[in-house]
């Protein structure tokens, strides 16, 4: 079981260190830059800007939902646009582009003991495509008709039909455009992320020391270089549709007794491709937080994540499971019935190698040494709100079951706790944990755990009743909650309650924005390695890492990412690029 | 700490709502209790689990919180447990599946008794066709639809001439007969879904789905679109009255056949006209004025 690389038997270099790009200017330096780490900030702040708009439209429709009938700007087609884009904007532009192009960017060469990307110049491309596609987004507010109306799905026939907003005006080609640009961007910066972790890892680090956000990160990319081609050619067959008549998803149709020059095209044909992409889309958010809240939970409790090679194979194989898994999406879509019980069965298995990251996360708090800093409570509020959502996943898995309670809130309710709450809740706790080592201060205290309260209350109450009024069968998507027999009065009092406490939680993310600008100057000085943790960006001889992170030489790594609270060592904490076999590490190998 | 007390309530709190809260789903009125059935299992599992991964954790915050000069263990791998953990897991999930898919094969493979009744959507109204004393719905296409022949029905089929066909307007369905829900669509994407019936699908224009059920007590029930199909999406409501067999004849002999409705001197669906036209704002206002 030993696995400690002894200081005298390190792998001789195989290649000699490849030139650095070194910027000129103050353009090539921030703006242009081909540094990875810059490149990460500005995916993220632009990631995060644009999250604030989606915020900003959850908060308009939960006014509506809430409050029906007394905003009359908030007109049905108002909604739809409002849900479509704030839908969107969280998965794609939000969710994937901030754990993908910031995180990864950020953590992968540091993690690995790389100088930076494999591919600068195209990782830079990356992120402008990734601007542009955003600023095209944009742009459909202010287009003739408005963004498009037809719900993040973007289901054919009526997401280019005129009942639909933005369907026979600006708002779909754009948006489809948009995410055609998105996809281009991102395999700039994928191709960057999954060649830098295999072919950049520093001397002594094997694929089986990567840290795990590393394997989550990598893992999720590989899948989103596969999946992403799905929707790409979704989206150009259905502009092909719309701008120039085609029939790819488009039938004979009669629209309100008019008779359409289409014919013979499967709208379920765009179901299959989109959710081909759209599932592993989940995990390709998931398996990054997967990922990070490993380390986070490792570090803060000082105790080495439990299980490190089931984690690994389980991250794998839960990427390779979700490949065959998106008809799921697809039970009541009017696809051959008999297809239910195929992606039932391979549903419900990958509950399996899931559960068994939870295990190990929570037995990694066995007999630790907890720290409860604000990373540690995120981490632990992730586990509660995932396990919810992923538990509410088996009924929406097991075919019949999904049958009374899909289309309803309680599908709403569902993939905002384990695709919404529970990843956001992990980006959350890693800013507050890698922030100190972007800018070398630390997020202000007591701000941070008032943000913690309030978001991780404020959603489990937003979402966990939720799931009770789809159980009543009230629709998803639903302009207007009026009219309804099912609809109770007490119903439309927990409407209102949600709403409520989503403006609070709301709230709570201007109070996180003001305290991620304010420490920027103001933050306590953090040093090089706040939380005394093992992993290599926190070695850094600089904080924040300079261009090319790790000054004259490289990092030479000798154990794996978690010998913390080694027994017989002196520290509870040994890095890993410390050689030498002290106390009992038993890394397993 | 208060992160150990906190998790420990919202566990005690999750599961007080699951039990007291007014909100549960509405009195069934259908054959599908055994979906219900399969609902309770899954909650009595997942509850379980919910509740005992989360004490588990509040104990080990509580437990293992820093303290002055106190170490966590090392162990980083207990091959034994791993492997335990993930038996129980499958057995959880088999639990899950096994009754789940039983009742899935019931949702799909309809009786041979069952009457077929179809439902057709369209922005955004409901419309159905029963079939005639042939038993046989006559064959449609999209192609066929005209202000007189709304449905498509293919004007040349025999079997379509003693179609019933009820445009718009409520759908009377006899009591403890199995019916089979043909559905299709003219325009997009839509879901004839009744709450109380437990069952749904959509339906795809150009495509014909189906589901079926056993109506179980008489009363009115709320039709809803549960498929995004435009901004009437919510206005699309429609009503399935259950009556008893006498009710349901009596209700029956008032309806129109196809034959009658293409006859020249049509008398019924004469606001089909008036909201055809690709206006969305005027037939917006028609759905809502209904």
């Amino acid at each position: 079981m030993v696995d400690i690389t002894p200081a005298d038997a390190v792998p001789p270099a195989e290649v000699a260190e490849m030139e650095l790009y070194h910027p000129h200017s103050w353009w090539t330096k921030y703006v242009f830059s081909q540094d990875a780490k810059v490149i990460a900030i500005q995916y993220s702040a632009t990631a995060t800007a644009i999250g604030f708009v989606a915020l900003s439209l959850s908060w308009l429709m939960r006014l509506q939902l809430g409050f029906p009938g007394t905003f009359d700007f908030i007109t049905p087609e108002a909604y739809y646009q409002f849900i479509t884009m704030h839908g969107m904007i969280m998965v794609i532009y939000l969710l994937t582009a901030l754990f993908l192009g910031g995180f990864g960017n950020y953590l992968i060469p540091l993690m690995v003991g790389a100088r930076d990307m494999v591919f600068p110049y195209v990782n830079m491309l990356s992120y402008w495509i990734y601007l542009l596609a955003v600023l095209v987004l944009v742009s459909s507010f202010f287009a003739p008709g408005g963004p498009t109306g037809a719900g993040w799905t973007l289901y054919p026939p009526q997401a280019i039909m005129t009942g639909t907003p933005g369907g026979q005006d600006w708002g779909i080609i754009l948006m489809l455009a948009s995410l055609i640009l998105f996809i281009i961007g991102f395999t700039m910066g994928g191709l960057n992320y999954v060649v830098t972790v295999l072919q950049a890892r520093t001397r002594g680090m094997t694929m089986m020391r990567l840290p795990l956000t590393v394997w989550g990160i990598f893992t999720a990319t590989v899948m989103a270089l596969l999946a992403f081609p799905a929707l790409f050619v979704a989206c150009v067959m259905m502009l092909l549709d719309r701008v120039l008549g085609t029939s790819f998803f488009m039938p004979a149709i009669v629209e309100m007794g008019e008779q359409l020059q289409h014919n013979g095209g499967s709208p379920i044909l765009f179901q299959h491709l989109f959710w081909f992409f759209g599932h592993p889309e989940v995990y390709i958010v998931a398996l990054p937080a997967f990922g990070i809240v490993s380390d986070l939970i490792s570090t803060h409790a000082r105790k080495n994540i439990f299980g490190y090679r089931m984690m690994v194979w389980a991250i794998v194989g839960i990427g390779a499971l979700s490949f065959v898994v998106w008809a799921h999406h697809m039970y009541v879509s009017g696809m051959h019935p008999y297809f239910g019980f195929f992606f039932a069965t391979t549903t419900l298995i990958i509950a399996i190698p899931t559960a068994i990251k939870v295990y190990n996360w929570v037995l990694t708090l066995w007999r630790g040494d907890i720290h409860l800093t604000i990373p540690m409570l995120f981490a632990l509020a992730f586990i509660v709100t995932f396990v919810n959502g992923g538990l509410t996943g088996l009924f929406l898995g097991n075919v019949v079951v999904d049958v009374p309670l899909s289309d309803t809130m309680f599908v709403v309710a569902h993939f905002h706790m384990v695709m919404g709450v529970a990843p956001i809740l992990v980006i959350l706790g890693a800013i507050y944990h890698w922030y100190p080592k972007v800018t070398g201060r630390m997020l202000d205290e007591t701000l941070g755990r008032f943000h913690f309260w309030v978001t991780f209350l404020g959603a489990y109450l937003i979402f966990f009743p939720m799931h009770y009024l789809g159980l009543i069968g009230i629709p998803r998507r639903y302009a207007e909650l009026t009219d309804m027999t099912i609809m109770t009065e007490s119903a439309h009092h927990l409407n209102s309650f949600i709403s409520i406490m989503a403006f609070i939680v709301g709230f709570a993310q201007m109070v996180f924005l003001f305290n991620l600008i304010w420490s920027i100057r103001h933050g306590r000085e953090a040093g090089g390695n706040p939380w005394r943790a093992t992993t290599l960006e926190w070695q850094t001889p600089q904080t924040p890492p300079a261009h090319g992170n790790f000054g004259k030489d490289l990092p030479i790594v000798y154990r794996w990412a978690y010998d913390y609270s080694v027994p017989g060592a002196k520290e509870d904490f040994i890095p890993q690029n410390v050689p030498g076999n002290f106390g009992l590490s038993k890394e397993p190998a | 700490m208060a992160i150990a007390l906190v998790l420990v309530l919202v566990v005690v709190g999750s599961v007080l709502f699951h039990f007291l809260s007014p909100w549960w789903w509405t009195p069934i009125a259908s054959n599908w209790d055994y979906i219900d059935h399969t609902i309770i299992i899954t909650f009595w599992i997942t509850g379980v689990v919910f509740a005992a991964v989360v004490l588990f954790m509040a104990y080990c915050v509580f437990r293992f919180r820093h303290r002055e000069g106190s170490r966590a263990a090392y162990e980083p791998e207990n091959k034994r447990l791993e492997w335990w953990l993930t038996v129980i897991t499958g057995v959880g999930v088999t639990a899950l599946l096994v009754p789940g898919l039983f009742v899935w094969s019931r949702f799909v493979n309809v009786p041979s008794d069952a009457t077929e009744v179809e439902v057709i959507g369209q922005q955004w109204q409901w419309s159905f066709r029963l079939p005639g004393k042939d038993g046989k719905l006559g064959t449609s296409d999209t192609r066929d639809i005209t202000a007189e022949n709304p449905l498509g029905v293919i004007p040349g089929d025999p079997n379509g001439q003693d179609d019933v066909v009820v445009e718009a307007a409520d759908l009377h369905l006899p009591i403890g007969k199995p019916v089979k829900m043909v559905l299709r669509s003219v325009d997009v994407l839509h879901d004839f879904y009744i709450p109380e019936f437990r069952a749904k699908m959509d339906m795809i224009p150009g495509s014909v789905t189906y589901f079926w059920f056993t109506p179980t007590r008489t009363g009115t029930f709320q039709v809803l679109c549960a498929e995004l199909c435009g901004q009437g999406h919510p206005l699309m409501h429609g009503v399935v009255m259950v009556d008893t067999e006498q009710d349901y004849l009596a209700w029956l002999g008032q309806q129109q056949t196809f034959a009658q409705l293409s006859a020249p001197q049509k008398t019924g669906s004469a606001d089909q006209a008036t909201a055809s036209g690709l206006n969305v704002a005027a037939k917006l206002e028609t759905v809502e004025a209904r």
